[in-house]
């Protein structure tokens, strides 16, 4: 019996190797055209992007969904359990947490679409430089390096510890965290793109530099780095709230889920719903950026699929 | 053999030097006055004074980073600004909780993730590998004080098997010790186990394919003998990089895991730090993580020669 599961799991093993070099995204003759056809050739892009899209919905049309002023202060009224007049109960100081969380997605979701496009847009200027030109390589991936030996965290909290909190402080903080290993990804991609015979082919019928780069190695970093853009998505939020539990991420005023769960840190044994409902929100959305990232790189980059 | 050995080791000593005058740099980097914001809002113009003063920002920035990297060479990391104490001394104090959590998490997220990885990418396509993926996935999304506050939640309060915070120093006992750190261990662990496993699973899959693996079939070697003897050590370089590069996730998660589970560590001596603005204090503990990441990582790439006799230096 055993070896009769081992012997069809080496087949599968085998199929999927073979199978590898086809990318599911290009359109099969089987596979129906249009999003339906899409969403079912990738379910897990369609599920992910559903829920961030559900996130993306909760932020932008915040104040028509039934909220109130999330900083709005009742002190009378201060950690009342979840109900039918607070969905989610009220803190200490009788703020909705309902309205909170809610209002809350707006700073998760900036910071983490912020953080990806400013990581994304640096790295890939600093791989395509460093991929491409000797010099410059030693010098910015020693730097890199060194970057890279401090905890992304800690690097973070670090520049933070500099900074008056504010979320436009955060993106940068956090971007500069993440610029180290995306610059590593898109030079590695560039230094294998400069052996192949096309891009020699190119460089020995004389174009020049800055046309090879823009032409021939960009639209092939374009893939891998989209995955990487979403994983980074995934771990600024995850990030943001960290620093903000901490004490050292946006203002105490802005209503972010890393400051809910802080304000209800004192709390929580007897009021553990003011931390819950947060943490579930930020759990939600930062599981949809991941299986999307998932989805996509199944998609885009058949290679590093079966790397991981 | 050797001549590799040490011209590793000195490698280290360029990124360690990168690493020092990054975060050295940071102050100067840092947008505004830093010894404004250190100060904080009701600071004198005195209190800034002394603070910039203490820093050493009045001193041009080449002579004030060799004086600042002589000192650390010598184990001086510097005094914090609040309480007026060494901060290698404030280091000391606080370092055995935190590696206490590092260690026992390591030991506990290897022994779970590995098992894990191999038996998903044995029974690749299956309810158990979807099952495995399934929580990488959750792994990677769930942040660790979520983990951590719902472990508290449902082990310490309603169940009552463990204590809900606190930490019991190990002169005192292994039993009490272990009780204290189960939880903060697990939670910590979540994002570790899923990074391993799903390596684990994507380097036996490549290793199972393998016409070696066939051979080893075809003699009538049994399965736990393919996927641990043949399979697993073929397959073990690239899980024990992997192990190494993710204890930077260990170090960042220590930071809060400590703060949900009360334990005076290293990083609760950060955060109280953050909230104090003691920049020197923070400084010293990002300098200290980042040289153990890096000697780690160092004694890993060392290590390969165990795992892989074809690898010679």
């Amino acid at each position: 019996m055993s070896s009769f599961v081992a012997d069809r799991g080496m087949v599968n093993a085998q199929t999927v190797r073979a199978a590898a070099p086809m990318p599911d995204i290009l359109p099969t003759a089987s596979a129906r055209g249009g999003l339906i056809g899409f969403c079912r050739r990738n379910p897990t892009i369609a599920f992910g992007g559903l829920l961030l899209l559900i996130m993306l919905c909760i932020a932008v049309f915040a104040p028509l969904l039934w909220t109130k002023d999330p900083t709005a202060l009742a002190p009378a009224l201060r950690t009342r359990e979840p109900g039918a007049r607070w969905w989610f109960g009220t803190d200490m100081l009788g703020r909705d947490v309902y309205s909170r969380v809610l209002y809350g997605a707006r700073v998760s979701l900036l910071v983490g679409f912020s953080v990806a496009v400013l990581a994304s847009a640096a790295g890939l200027f600093i791989g395509l430089v460093s991929g491409f030109i000797r010099s410059v390589d030693a010098v910015v991936m020693r730097i890199m390096d060194g970057m890279m030996s401090i905890p992304p965290i800690l690097l973070a909290i670090a520049l933070m510890a500099l900074t008056r909190g504010s979320v436009q402080n955060v993106i940068i903080a956090i971007t500069i965290a993440e610029i180290p290993r995306v610059s590593r990804l898109v030079r590695g991609v560039v230094l294998s793109l400069r052996e192949q015979p096309y891009v020699e082919a190119a460089i020995a019928s004389g174009t020049r530099t800055p046309r090879i780069i823009i032409r021939h190695i960009l639209p092939n970093t374009l893939a891998p780095l989209t995955v990487q853009a979403t994983y980074i998505c995934a771990a600024a939020m995850i990030t943001e709230a960290i620093l903000s539990f901490i004490g050292a991420g946006t203002p105490p005023t802005i209503p972010s889920w890393g400051n809910i769960m802080a304000e209800g840190r004192a709390l929580w044994q007897v009021k553990p719903y003011i931390v819950f409902f947060p943490a579930i929100f930020l759990s939600v959305t930062v599981l949809a950026v991941n299986l999307l990232g998932d989805g996509l790189r199944d998609a885009l980059d058949p290679r590093m699929a079966k790397r991981l | 053999m050797w001549a590799y050995v040490l011209r590793r080791v000195l490698a280290t000593i360029p990124v360690m030097a990168v690493v020092a005058l990054f975060v050295f740099s940071l102050l100067y980097i840092a947008p505004g006055d830093p010894a404004a914001i250190i100060a904080g809002d009701q600071a004198t113009p005195q209190d800034v004074e002394r603070i910039r003063a203490s820093l050493g920002l009045d001193r041009p920035y080449l002579v004030r980073f060799g004086a600042w990297l002589w000192d650390i060479v010598r184990g001086d990391l510097g005094t914090s600004i609040f309480t007026n104490l060494p901060v290698s001394h404030m280091i000391r104090q606080r370092i055995e909780p935190t590696l206490s959590l590092m260690v026992l998490t390591l030991i506990l997220a290897v022994s779970i993730a590995v098992p894990m990885g191999v038996v998903a990418a044995w029974r690749q396509g299956t309810f158990i590998d979807r099952l495995v993926m399934g929580f990488a996935v959750l792994g990677f999304s769930v942040p660790v004080f979520v983990v951590g506050y719902l472990l508290a939640y449902i082990f310490a309060l309603e169940l009552d098997w463990f204590p809900v915070q606190g930490y019991t120093p190990i002169a005192r006992g292994f039993g009490p010790w272990l009780n204290n750190l189960v939880l903060p261990a697990i939670a910590l662990g979540g994002v570790y186990i899923a990074l391993i496993a799903r390596i684990t699973r994507a380097t036996m899959l490549e290793v199972l394919s393998q016409d070696y693996i066939r051979t080893a079939r075809a003699k009538g070697a049994g399965q736990g003998n393919i996927l641990f003897l043949h399979a697993l050590k073929n397959a073990a370089v690239p899980i024990v990089t992997v192990i190494g590069i993710g204890i930077a996730l260990l170090i960042g998660g220590a930071v809060v895991t400590e703060s949900v589970f009360a334990i005076p560590g290293l990083g609760r001596l950060t955060v109280d730090a953050i909230l104090r603005r003691d920049y020197p204090v923070i400084q010293g503990v990002v300098l200290l993580f980042s040289f153990i990441y890096v000697l780690v990582n160092l004694v890993i790439d060392l290590a390969y020669t165990l795992f892989d006799p074809r690898i010679r230096y």
